[in-house]
């Protein structure tokens, strides 16, 4: 328990509240990028911007891995659920994203064989269990979820398990932070950097977000006083004109992540040319598929696929969000057309989705509830 | 202030077919009986949309309940699914306020179900009914074909004589001044069921809560009497949602203080590692009770002196706004929305 209530303790984010006041610089307006959904599920489920001065401002990253899955791949999946003798595994988030055609949950009720599995061994062992059925699992995330995919896929591969495969849709994290500062569309100050990719990758990867665009980046575990003594490493390294990556996880991440866990992904994946974000576009580069050698594992190899690309729709602004460019409820449809029970874009479906986050845990207790748009000062 | 937004009664929640998420107990499942049900049965007992309807027989008001089991796994810690099916009804008559009078019990049986778990299951529901004193005296038996059902579901209804002193009972009787009291520990059954499901790989001591209640509110009628304003019977969708039931029908706000939500550490501990709220997770020997602040502190001792009640506690109170929202005060100093539940609780990804 003291895992967890520890890093709860009221006493001392107000100090670290006070201490984040005390690092603002009079008239500067100051936005932190917060990367990973899990962090903004923590901010709004404890009321955190409860402790932060009006100056800082956190908008939402890109780091949810249910939020960034573009229409055609959940269409995709579905045309392969609705195959025969398919049973599609998922984890729990990915059953009500919204596809072009409905979603997962949908086409269970349709007929399909839909499942949900806690890991992709999970849906291995449906896959020995019933070898009638021709399992594929639907991977998503970061580098966090790659490597237990990478491992069920050779796991497969050993012992001859061929009604397995897997429906890649792992992403890397580093290239949309780089696709959205190169954008430079969005005043972002620093970064609360993501805890369990970390844990994977290490924090050596986003050195070139501080060495060459001079963000400061401090990956943060996922506890409140976790994230919000991220914000004050961010502020320090702000006041004192630096740019760095530092590790406010350290009880979890080391310096240079788990290099067993990379060198399975990179023996089993690798980078796809091209992906397509919901909300970002395509990004190259960003996204990893299943090498040659898996083919016999590998859903894209085994099935049709429509491949098709489904336009975003029209109202919905999850781009804009995902980038950081509004917050959820300076989008047209937020609360009205899209709410977790009729989303229209992914960030309204998953718990850690910025906009389902804010409509279940933060509508009008926000302290700031219309932030102002002041442009951040100068670079320093 | 930013007005609510309301479950929905369009018609588009019509279109498609019934999912998962219908039976959650959550918005989707109060969509389903506001779209397809209220509007075909329309009366004003059924109006009410309490756990139980109240009628007027012979000067008397008569609870009338019914409720379908379907758990999986059928035995778990704590139970099985032949207690959920009485206790479960016995409290959504004791949530009218009601004593009970008599059950039914109506059964779809797969082929291929071993009797030796017929039995058991039959066996329960005989020792927590002896338990109670109400006696089960009519029934129904359907067989389905193999695979055309999970075992055994089970249907039990009931009737019982409404206290006097609780007829005003009704989630739109809370008032701003209440104060919320949950009768124990939340969230024990639906982690015992998940966990008992065997997929998680997570072993702990955690049984279901699975318990009758009406001596319960007997006892609180006895002590606060019609100051007592509300019971809800905090089963599928946990406290949240009964919690929203009250807020939406009462056109108060309810606002909780997590420090003093009673949450067994090991409860707890499974929640924080799969991202669920325990305030979501299913209860099935759990009452809220709305009572009047002014005798809350009577109303506290009298459920702690109960057995079915001994970890009762305040939660929260009403308030006047905002309209039809439950907001909870966190333990960290911050405040947040507590929404009724969307689509069942599932684990996070990460």
């Amino acid at each position: 328990m003291r895992f967890v209530t520890g890093y709860r303790d009221r006493s001392k984010a107000t100090v670290l509240a006070g201490a984040i006041a005390g690092l603002c610089e009079p008239g500067r307006h100051y936005k932190l990028m917060e990367v990973c959904g899990g962090h903004t599920h923590t901010i709004y489920k404890h009321g955190l911007e409860h402790y932060l001065p009006e100056a800082v401002e956190l908008v939402h990253g890109p780091g949810c891995p249910v939020c960034v899955i573009p229409m055609g791949r959940v269409d995709d999946a579905i045309s392969i659920a609705r195959q025969p003798d398919v049973t599609l595994a998922c984890f729990g988030d990915m059953v009500r994203v919204p596809g072009g055609k409905g979603s997962f949950l949908d086409a269970k009720a349709a007929g399909a064989d839909v499942r949900v599995v806690y890991s992709p061994m999970d849906a291995l062992k449906l896959a020995i269990d019933e070898p009638d059925r021709r399992v594929v699992f639907v991977a998503i995330g970061f580098e966090t979820t790659a490597p237990s995919t990478a491992l069920t896929v050779l796991r497969a591969q050993a012992d001859h398990i061929r009604n397995f495969s897997v429906f890649c849709n792992h992403v890397t994290i580093i290239p949309p932070l780089k696709a959205i500062l190169d954008a430079n569309d969005v005043d972002i100050d620093g970064f609360i950097g993501p805890g369990h990719v970390s844990t994977v990758v290490g924090c050596r990867p986003y050195l070139p977000i501080a060495a060459d665009y001079g963000k400061p980046l401090v990956v943060s575990g996922f506890e409140p006083l976790d994230v919000l003594q991220s914000v004050y490493m961010v502020m320090r390294q702000l006041a004192e004109r630096r740019a760095e990556v530092e590790n406010q996880y350290g009880r979890v991440v080391n310096w240079e992540g788990n290099t067993t866990a990379v060198a399975v992904m990179e023996q089993t994946m690798e980078p796809r040319p091209h992906f397509e974000w919901r909300g970002l576009g395509s990004i190259p580069f960003s996204a990893l598929k299943l090498r040659p050698h898996l083919a016999e594992h590998d859903a894209e190899e085994l099935f049709d696929i429509p491949g098709v690309r489904v336009a975003d729709p029209r109202a919905c602004q999850c781009g804009q969000v995902l980038r950081g460019q509004i917050r959820p409820w300076e989008c047209r449809v937020f609360g009205k057309a899209c709410t977790p029970e009729k989303p229209i874009g992914t960030c309204m479906v998953s718990s850690e989705g910025a906009c389902a986050a804010y409509y279940n845990f933060g509508r009008l207790v926000t302290p700031h509830a219309r932030p102002p748009r002041a442009r951040s000062a100068a670079p320093s | 202030m930013t007005s609510r937004t309301r479950p929905v009664r369009r018609a588009r929640e019509l279109s498609g077919a019934v999912t998962l998420s219908h039976g959650s107990g959550g918005k989707a499942t109060h969509a389903l009986v506001e779209t397809v049900f209220l509007e075909a049965f329309h009366n004003p007992a059924l109006a009410a949309l309490n756990d139980g309807a109240v009628l007027k027989v012979a000067g008397k008001d008569l609870a009338f309940t019914t409720d379908s089991f379907v758990v999986s796994p059928i035995f778990f810690p704590g139970g099985c699914l032949g207690d959920l099916a009485v206790n479960g009804t016995v409290n959504d008559l004791a949530a009218c306020g009601a004593q009970p009078l008599a059950l039914s019990a109506g059964f779809v049986i797969e082929e291929g179900f071993p009797l030796t778990e017929l039995a058991r299951v039959v066996q329960a529901m005989a020792s927590a009914a002896r338990y109670v004193g109400v006696s089960v005296v009519t029934g129904d038996t359907k067989v389905v074909e193999h695979g055309k059902g999970d075992g055994c579901y089970v249907n039990t209804s009931g009737i019982g004589l409404v206290d006097r002193r609780a007829t005003g009972l009704s989630a739109a009787a809370a008032c701003p001044g209440d104060q919320d009291i949950v009768s124990g520990y939340i969230g024990d059954h639906g982690t015992a069921v998940l966990l008992a499901r065997g997929e998680l790989g997570i072993s702990a001591e955690i049984a279901s809560d699975t318990a009758p209640l009406n001596g319960l509110v007997a006892a609180l009628l006895d002590c606060v009497g019609p100051k007592v304003h509300a019971l809800r019977d905090a089963t599928r969708g946990g406290v949240a949602t009964v919690l929203n039931e009250v807020a939406l029908a009462s056109g108060a706000a309810v606002v909780l203080a997590e420090d003093a939500l009673p949450v067994r550490s090991e409860v707890f501990g499974v929640c924080e590692m799969l991202g669920i709220d325990p305030l979501y997770v299913a209860c099935e020997g759990r009452m809220v009770a709305v009572v009047d602040g002014d005798c809350t502190d009577d109303a506290l001792r009298v459920m702690r002196a109960h057995p079915m009640g001994r970890n009762s506690a305040v939660i929260g109170e009403v308030r006047r706004e905002p309209v039809g929202l439950v907001l909870e005060n966190t333990g960290f100093g911050g405040s947040r929305v507590v929404d009724m539940l969307v689509g069942d609780p599932l684990p996070r990804i990460c």
